[in-house]
């Protein structure tokens, strides 16, 4: 089990406050004495000034005496710090792939979502990248963050010590889509989670209210790719732009679109084409070619990201959802 | 008596006297005028930012429209106001009379520096309506985003290069001008702290600015030549642009707030009648904080994926260049004890600045400490404490400067009551707007956020009541200076009676600004 801070947070809020305290002290007395000289010097009760003369005495105090109190103050971040950045050896490794504009976590069953979902009062170490642009992982309720670098991976620790729900935002800027990359930190008992880690469930984790979903229970031929295209939508991050209901969001809707005819830009010049299974396959990979008109050019290529497999899968649940 | 350089004729008439002047005193206007032409338009940026911001999931424009405003917002009042606000305007205007110089070492580049200002400035406009549209990558022009979105970063970062070459250009003048143009007698220890704050800012924008330069340079090879410098998909390293970028912006931050500082310094004896208190420590400070001030950049990258260890030094290093600044602080204070108060505008706007500055730096050590840094980093925290930095430290010396030297620039005095009324409008508007972020931003609030969750909609419907009372704050301010333009009371050559060099000549002066050499043969602070 781990020792020191039995709360992830506690590092932080223990340095926030012992800060804060010697600043709200300084601040204070700073002010304080301010005021008071304003007022018995004003040139009312006080007309003629006085000289003072220098004091190194005094200078040399309150050079000495603030150094030290910053020295304190650095050595409670970094001891702090460095609790923050050792990871358990027990901790549970999952991976992290940030990209525009989703989440994606990786268990070491090959299990994938794109809720973190983790077991109380179980150590987690995740190790995070980003699939294009620098992204950020930030959980607030455990005060940690850490960047995503494309290229590089980067790791955190907590400890989920309370059952609950917790928001996990990013915090590097990424684009059009940063403020609603957005997911959850769901923290269950542990039999729950073994139950969901094993495969006995429903619905991945957090997917349940989101539109789409219900689709998955398509019957027909189809039926099993579409399903897994309809998982694929919720972890390759489509829907932070793009819907299944009917509504554009920052890109077009899904619902109704294959068969649909588009105008879209074509190097600056505008043109027709019809929605079919090239034109779907071409946009994953290659969007800046065409365009839909009417959108932002922000559309990130899935190159590399998505097998020629899941692409159909996509491309059958997109087909799907008349 | 000489005639005012106002009324001086010039080598061209009309405006090309203007344009075409070596006159610091008319390039220091130059720079004044257009700055404060920047100031309104990034104050106009910022009330549409909070103006989006007042409720969760309300919306009067499109998230990529704001991502243009909160980049244009930086890169305008950072680049274009902040950095030429004091040292470029004031400094021009007021150091050469303070060392009783006739002009700077060297008049036709200081002219060149403002063309180049223009031009840059005029670029990073012209990028808003050309190629892709408007910037939207921040200030910060972070890669491999700013390689990859399809907006306009080339334009705009070469307006960026222009501006910087032109600080670069001002600070060798100065230097030069201080070094080889005091009046005699006139020794380092007589210099005003302004000046010597002019003197310490100028060594950062010489020696700092070129790593700018070739990191935009960089940014703009590789955006178009597809050199992999930074990005990994081409084997660069993203972490090695925000290594280069930070060497050059954190020395920044010092190049905004040194003469902010340098302001205010001068501003307390002449108020208080008395000595300066501490005034080698103040001068040392300064130079303390230009030179620590390199060591420091990492603070910015407490969470970027660099070494621990690295962060841990930059944590060291942070912390130790708190300590000169609030030397500052100290010395200002004791420097009102036994004196006799005159509570004037320019004294107010200082005492504003000495609390928000202080408020600014203490919770600078939240983000310096590491364990608090990887919680509020990238939050509203962030963002609350560099506007009290920078706002209420730089922006407030600014205006204090601004008021207390407005007699001598013009040879009017603004009005007293209508200042005050100013100041205590910004003062409350300026607390209401950036405290909140202190509290979004340990709550978690990310910056640059578009929109946010429900659960911060207090605060940030206080802060963007705040943003309209400072705005109201402002326009009394400038209403008040620019109507005591044409209709103030004549000020006389030296109002405050303070002993400094620049106050011994008329007001406006006249072209090489002292009808006589001076002779200085005593202390800028030494009222009897």
């Amino acid at each position: 089990m781990v020792t020191g801070w039995p709360n992830m947070s506690n590092p932080a809020d223990d340095t926030f406050f012992f800060i804060l305290g010697i600043s709200l002290t300084l601040l204070a007395l700073n002010t304080g004495v301010m005021i008071y000289f304003v007022f018995r010097y004003s040139r009312k009760r006080h007309p003629k000034a006085e000289e003072v003369g220098e004091n190194t005495l005094l200078e040399i105090i309150w050079t000495v005496i603030p150094t030290l109190l910053v020295l304190a103050m650095f050595y409670v971040g970094w001891k702090g710090f460095v609790y923050m950045r050792t990871a358990p050896p027990d901790a549970m490794v999952i991976h992290v792939t940030a990209r525009q504009w989703s989440w994606t976590f990786d268990y070491a069953n090959g299990k994938e979502t794109n809720v973190l979902k983790v077991p109380v009062r179980k150590p987690i170490k995740l190790l995070i990248t980003s699939a294009d642009v620098l992204h950020s992982l930030f959980i607030p309720a455990y005060h940690i963050k850490e960047d995503a670098v494309p290229g590089r991976e980067t790791h955190l620790w907590f400890l989920p010590d309370q059952l609950g729900s917790y928001d996990l935002f990013c915090t590097e800027y990424c684009g059009v889509g940063h403020s609603s990359m957005i997911t959850k930190v769901d923290v269950v008992p542990q039999k729950e989670f073994d139950d969901w880690y094993a495969g006995k469930k429903e619905e991945a984790a957090g997917t349940e209210e989101k539109p789409g979903s219900k689709k998955r229970a398509g019957k027909h031929e189809a039926g099993q790719s579409a399903r897994e295209g309809a998982e694929l939508f919720q972890t390759k991050g489509c829907t932070a732009c793009h819907t299944a209901d009917g509504t554009p969001k920052i890109g077009p809707t899904f619902k109704g679109v294959f068969g649909k005819k588009e105008t879209v830009i074509h190097n600056g010049q505008e043109r027709q084409i019809t929605v079919d299974e090239a034109f779907i396959k071409q946009t994953l990979l290659h969007p800046e070619i065409d365009r839909v008109k009417g959108f932002p050019p922000i559309m990130p290529s899935q190159q590399g990201q998505l097998t020629d497999k899941e692409i159909e899968e996509l491309i059958e649940y997109i087909k799907e959802l008349k | 008596m000489e005639a005012s350089f106002y009324h001086a004729k010039t080598r061209y008439p009309g405006i090309f006297g203007w344009i075409f002047t070596t006159d610091h005193k008319r390039v220091g206007l130059l720079y004044l005028f257009s700055s404060l032409s920047f100031f309104a338009v990034g104050v106009s940026l910022g009330l549409t930012m909070r103006l989006e911001l007042i409720r969760s999931g309300m919306h009067f424009y499109s998230a990529q429209t704001y991502n243009a405003i909160f980049t244009l917002h930086g890169v305008i009042m950072i680049f274009l106001f902040i950095i030429p606000g004091i040292p470029s305007s004031l400094g021009n205007f007021i150091m050469p009379l303070q060392i009783g110089a006739r002009d700077v070492a060297f008049p036709k580049i200081n002219i060149l520096s403002w063309w180049l200002f223009i031009m840059g400035g005029a670029i990073a406009v012209t990028s808003l309506f050309t190629g892709g549209g408007p910037p939207d990558t921040g200030w910060t022009f972070y890669v491999p985003y700013s390689i990859r979105t399809g907006t306009n970063i080339s334009l705009a970062v070469f307006g960026v290069f222009l501006i910087g070459l032109s600080s670069t250009l001002t600070g060798m003048n100065f230097l030069t001008t201080i070094h080889r143009l005091r009046a005699p007698g006139m020794t380092w220890k007589r210099m005003t702290l302004f000046t010597w704050s002019i003197y310490a800012t100028s060594w950062i924008q010489l020696l700092a600015t070129p790593v700018l330069a070739i990191t935009l340079l960089l940014l703009i090879i590789e955006r178009n030549f597809g050199v992999g410098f930074f990005d990994p998909a081409k084997g660069g390293d993203p972490i090695l642009f925000e290594h280069m970028f930070w060497i050059y912006s954190h020395p920044a931050v010092y190049i905004m707030i040194l003469p902010a500082m340098g302001t205010v310094t001068d501003i307390i004896p002449v108020f208080t009648r008395r000595n300066i208190f501490g005034y080698s420590f103040i001068a040392a400070s300064s130079l303390a904080i230009a030179f620590v001030g390199y060591l420091v950049w990492g603070h910015h990258m407490f969470t970027s994926g660099m070494s621990d260890t690295a962060r841990i030094i930059f944590s060291l290093l942070t912390f130790i260049v708190a300590v000169p600044s609030g030397v500052k602080v100290f010395n200002w204070i004791a420097s009102l004890y036994k004196g006799s108060i005159r509570m004037n505008a320019p004294l107010l706007y200082t005492l504003a600045f000495i609390f928000l500055f202080s408020i600014g730096g203490l919770t600078g050590l939240v983000q310096g400490a590491l364990a608090t840094a990887v919680h509020v980093h990238g939050t509203y925290f962030v963002v609350g404490h560099f506007h009290y930095v920078m706002f209420g430290g730089a922006g407030f010396g600014f205006f204090a400067g601004l008021h207390y030297w407005f007699p001598k620039i013009t040879g009017k005095l603004y009005e007293e009551h209508l200042a005050k009324l100013a100041c205590f409008f910004l003062f409350i508007g300026f607390n209401m707007l950036y405290f909140s972020m202190f509290v979004l931003g340990w709550e978690g609030m990310p910056r640059r956020y578009y929109d946010y969750l429900p659960k911060f909609n207090g605060p940030n419907l206080v802060a963007t009541i705040g943003s309209w009372i400072l705005a109201m704050g402002l326009i009394i301010m400038f209403y008040n200076l620019v109507h005591s333009l044409f209709a103030g009371n004549e000020a006389g050559d030296n109002p405050w009676e303070a002993a400094s060099l620049e106050w011994q000549t008329t007001s406006p002066p006249p072209v090489e600004n002292f009808a006589v050499q001076p002779v200085v043969t005593k202390g800028p602070y030494e009222f009897r």
